[in-house]
Formats: C-alpha cells, sequence, structure tokens
C-alpha cells in the first residue's frame, strides 16, 4: 500500500505537481498494481543473472570523429522561450 | 476508386512498374481517405505526394505509408499522441521513416495512438480515441491504433507502430490486419520518441504478410545512430511457403490456459486455427514457459521504469509545452508535466519512478530483470524443440469505448499474451484468423531471434489457408459516407 506521504515523495522526485485528487487516485491505483506485481518477488531468482540487453551485442563502439550538428536556430525554434542564443529558464529561486 | 484501395501494397507497387497505376492517383485516393479521417485514426495528413517521392520504378513503387505519430519526420507534426508535445515539428527523420521513404513509401501522414504508445485501446491518446471500423463504439486497441485502423479501413494501404509490449500485434489483431514486431534490434530506433528503450522496436501494419515482409525488407539494419540496433543475419525472403510441413508449433500451457482469461469466441477460433495448421503438415505439442505467467508483473515494473527515465526530458525547457514561466524553475518543471501528460503517463511515470527509487530498486527493478532473463531462457528451451510458439495475439476480441478505462489492472491483463516476447526480444507477428460475433480474431506466431523470414513464410501458408476477408471493414467505410 502506498500511503499519501509516499506518494508525494516519489511524485516529487518525478516533478509532478499532482493535484489532491490525483494523490488520492495514484494512492489507491499504484497500490493495486504493485498488489499484483509482487508476485514475482515469490520467485526463487538466487545467482540469476539480471537482464543488460536482450540480444548479446558486446561493445558497440564507433570511431570518434567530430561532425555538423543540427544548427542552432532549427533547435531553438521549437523551443518555448529561446533567449540570447539559448533556452531561456525561469529561476532557480530558493527552492 | 473501390478497385484501388482493396489492392493490397504489393500489389499496386507492381501495378504502377507495370504503369497499369499512376501512383499520383493512388495517392492522391489514399489522401483524400485520410483527410476525412472519421476514424480519428490520423493526427495529420500530407497535402500531396512529395516532390521528388514516387518513384514509379522505386521498390515499394510509390504505396504511401501511414506512420504512427511517434516516429519523428521532418517539419511534421510528431507528438507520440500527448499534449505535452502539440505541434512539435522535428528537425530531423526517424530512421526507419527515411528509409522506406528512399526505398519508395512515401509519407501519406501520422496516425494517432496512444499517449507515449503506453495504453491497450488508443483511449490515452492526447488527441481523443480511434474508432474500429469493425464497429465504431468500439477500440481498435493500441497502442498503435491508429495504424491499425487506418489499414483496416483502407484509409492507408500499409503502415508502421511500434511495439514494447505488444503495440502492434493487438492492434492489428482487433482490426483484422497483419502486425510483425520484429526482434529487438532488427530495425534502428533512431527519431523514435521513446517509451521504454530495452523493448521499443518498430514494425509493419499491413493487410497481408506479404506487406508486412516488404515493409520488414527496407526497415531493417544496424544505424551507426542506434548503438543497440544490428546487422540482420541475411535478407528478408518474401514468403512464399503453401504448407506447414515439418513445422513444429508449441502451444505454451502458461499462455494459453485458464489464467489468460480468454474469450470462448476466441478460444474456439484459436483451437480451429491449430487444427488447420494440423492439416496443413504442423506438428502441434504442448509446451512449457514456467515464467512467462510473471511476464506482466516483470513488464509492469521495466516498461514504467525505462519511461520515467526516457520522460525526463519533456521539462517545458527545449520543445513542447511550458506551464508556470513565471514561477520558479522547478515548479516550471511539476507544472508543465502535470499539464502536459494524461493520466495513464502520469500513472507509469509514478510507478517506474517508485520502483527505480533509493529503497526499492533491488526488490522491483533488479527483481523484474532476473524474471526477464528467466523468460528469455524458458523460450530458448522452447525453440530447442520447436519452430515457433502460438498463442491468440488478444484474450478479448475488440471491446466497448470506456468498458476497461476504470481499472488500469484490468486493461493490462490484455498484454498478456504479447508480453513475453518483447521481454525475450523475440519476434512474433499476429494475422487474422476469422471472426468472432463479427469482430477480427489475432492468431500469433513468436520464433527465435532472427527467424522473420521463417517466421512470415509460415505466417503466409496459415494466410492462405483460412483466407480472412478484411473487406468488410473497408466497405463500412464507404457506406459510411466518406468523402470518397
Amino acid at each position: 500500500m502506498l500511503d499519501r506521504d509516499q506518494v508525494l515523495h516519489v511524485a516529487r522526485l518525478a516533478r509532478l505537481e499532482l493535484s489532491d485528487d490525483e494523490v488520492e487516485r495514484m494512492s489507491v491505483e499504484l497500490s493495486k498494481v504493485l498488489d499484483h506485481i509482487e508476485k514475482i518477488r515469490e520467485l526463487d531468482l538466487e545467482g540469476v543473472r539480471p537482464t543488460s540487453h536482450v540480444i548479446d551485442v558486446v561493445n558497440a563502439l564507433r570511431a570518434d570523429e567530430p561532425e555538423p550538428s543540427l544548427p542552432r536556430e532549427v533547435i531553438l525554434a521549437a523551443a518555448p522561450e529561446p533567449l540570447n542564443d539559448g533556452f531561456g529558464v525561469p529561476s532557480p529561486g530558493a527552492a | 476508386m473501390s478497385e484501388l484501395i482493396d489492392l493490397t501494397a504489393a500489389a499496386a507497387a507492381e501495378r504502377i512498374r507495370a504503369r497499369e497505376i499512376d501512383p499520383a492517383e493512388l495517392f492522391e485516393t489514399y489522401r483524400a481517405r485520410a483527410a476525412a479521417n472519421d476514424l480519428n485514426a490520423y493526427t495529420w495528413v500530407a497535402d500531396g505526394p512529395p516532390e521528388h517521392g514516387g518513384d514509379t520504378d522505386s521498390p515499394l513503387g510509390g504505396v504511401p505509408l501511414a506512420v504512427k505519430d511517434l516516429f519523428c519526420t521532418e517539419g511534421v507534426p510528431s507528438q507520440s499522441g500527448s499534449k505535452i508535445l502539440e505541434g512539435y515539428r522535428p528537425p530531423y527523420t526517424a530512421t526507419v521513416v527515411a528509409k522506406l521513404a528512399q526505398a519508395g513509401a512515401p509519407l501519406l501522414g501520422k496516425t494517432n495512438q496512444d499517449e507515449f504508445a503506453m495504453g491497450s485501446s488508443n483511449e490515452n491518446s492526447g488527441f481523443g480515441p480511434v474508432l474500429n471500423p469493425w464497429d465504431r463504439s468500439r477500440v481498435p486497441g493500441g497502442s498503435s491504433g491508429g495504424s491499425a485502423a487506418a489499414v483496416a479501413a483502407g484509409l492507408a494501404p500499409w503502415a508502421i507502430g511500434t511495439d514494447t509490449g505488444g503495440s502492434i500485434r493487438q492492434p492489428a489483431a482487433l482490426c483484422g490486419i497483419v502486425g510483425l514486431k520484429p526482434t529487438y534490434g532488427a530495425c534502428s530506433r533512431y527519431g523514435m520518441i521513446a517509451f521504454a528503450s530495452s523493448l521499443d522496436q518498430a514494425g509493419p501494419l499491413t493487410r497481408d504478410v506479404t506487406d508486412a515482409a516488404l515493409i520488414l525488407r527496407y526497415t531493417i539494419g544496424r544505424d551507426r545512430r542506434d548503438s543497440t540496433s544490428l546487422e540482420f543475419p541475411g535478407e528478408i525472403a518474401l514468403p512464399q511457403a503453401e504448407d506447414l510441413k515439418g513445422i513444429r508449433l508449441g502451444v505454451p500451457e502458461e499462455l494459453t490456459g485458464a489464467e489468460g482469461g480468454v474469450e470462448p469466441g476466441v478460444r474456439k477460433n484459436y483451437d480451429a486455427i491449430i487444427a488447420l495448421a494440423e492439416e496443413l503438415g504442423a506438428t502441434v505439442e504442448p509446451c512449457r514457459l514456467p515464467h512467462a505467467a510473471h511476464a506482466l508483473s516483470a513488464y509492469y515494473l521495466i516498461a514504467p521504469a525505462e519511461a520515467s527515465a526516457n520522460l525526463a526530458r519533456f521539462d517545458g525547457v527545449r520543445y513542447g509545452l511550458r506551464v508556470g514561466g513565471d514561477a520558479d524553475l522547478i515548479t516550471m518543471y511539476s507544472r508543465t508535466r502535470n499539464v502536459g501528460f494524461g493520466p495513464e503517463v502520469k500513472r507509469r511515470i509514478m510507478l517506474g519512478t517508485y520502483a527505480l527509487s533509493s529503497g526499492y530498486y533491488d526488490a522491483y527493478y533488479g527483481t523484474a530483470q532476473k524474471v526477464r532473463t528467466k523468460i528469455a531462457e524458458d523460450f530458448a528451451n522452447v525453440f530447442e524443440r520447436f519452430d515457433f510458439i502460438v498463442t491468440p495475439t488478444s484474450p478479448w476480441t475488440a471491446f466497448e469505448l470506456g468498458s476497461k478505462t476504470a481499472d488500469p489492472l484490468t486493461m493490462y491483463l490484455n498484454d498478456f499474451m504479447t508480453v513475453p516476447m518483447s521481454l525475450a526480444g523475440i519476434p512474433a507477428i499476429s494475422i487474422p484468423s476469422g471472426l468472432s460475433d463479427g469482430l477480427p480474431v489475432g492468431f500469433q506466431l513468436a520464433g527465435p531471434a532472427f527467424s522473420e523470414s521463417r517466421l512470415l513464410d509460415a505466417a503466409h501458408a496459415l494466410e492462405r489457408a483460412i483466407g480472412f476477408d478484411g473487406s468488410e471493414a473497408r466497405a463500412n467505410h464507404r457506406h459510411r459516407g466518406s468523402a470518397v
């Protein structure tokens, strides 16, 4: 069971400003899903290697060669608030 | 006009090459049908064929392609079904879309989907649900529901989508078309707006198995922009098989037994197809995937965990929505994300963040990745004795809009038979196998990694014997008085 404080803690980690109503609902819904998921913890997984990649691939490296990237103005065209050739953001404030 | 839309994409390409059809006319026919869009299958439709596209002698002949919204397409809205990316036009194009355009399949439109590909009904789209062309009160499945509905209704000759836990196969099944999830790494993920990077894979949604093979043939291959993409061993052969002689099919008890909650009509169809496979020369025997019943649990930890990391990039800084720009930085992030994401996306971000959070990582994410190893081992063991595993694609046919939205867990159960293959990274195909109460049923075949050509061959033999007729869904669309 995820209580209200746990939901708020996770929401803060996830940078989601949930409404009171959403916190309530999230607590019920996530608890139910987690109850179902919990079952895998009953399995004996002693000595099993966790999957890191499903197909065996070793060292997917490429040569480190510089090449042109997209022009700055093309990237900034999609930004909500371009500022002085960069991404404008609010002040971090006192948070 | 009706004749044009009844051609498979491969047949249309052939007739274009023979100069029997004008590719511009084909494009316009589909463009007009797509633009009428009364299934809400599209989020954007092209004005016309590309200026330099539609090369008549190209391998794909200029047959236009519908593309799931989450593939980045230069200068064209690519929103992954989310309000947080509303109107976003990327400055580059996804590798598989570029490869298909290069091979002669120009962009027809972008198709609606569950937000960030999270869903099994398309009801999670930020741009409204897609309707199933077989029955407009029902869902098309998801998350590639727009692609599936468009192909089934004849609003596109063919389409591509993505499959993370069943998002190509399940909507293909619910709409009565073919859907293929390739081996993980077979197709580049570059330019796909990511959901769960270790599972996401692009693939075709088509009228028949041959069309699926054609799309796959021109999308596979290593891409230097995706370090998880692989050099596919060999070419994709066009399927020819007319029987299943010598093919050993395994029926996994864990996925076809009572636990999957298979509807009686789906069960009956499945049993009939098994009998048909035997008539075609296949041997069919039960097999065991001891950990498959736990696949859903592992999936609903791994996929949300990866999603919570991937979706961290949507923070109101570089693209998309910004809310609360007059507050401090963290508040701006949190408000933007709360307003921009829909309920299911928030649920999964929360679930994934929890599973990765300090003190819970080993118990949840670590355990899930070990279960994943066991599932992959189960499949490897079965493939020592069998060529393919067969199951129904979905426990249910298309369900009523709104009937499963109240409880997220019920919706998740829809993925019971498709998620194990995703976790193991192996290819799987869904083919239409008949109707139950007038609604399409899908039959799934899964094989070992890189077995796509053999898998397509077996699917082709079955498809031919089944003789499924999908024309009713296209006819439904005509009767409804669309613009064409």
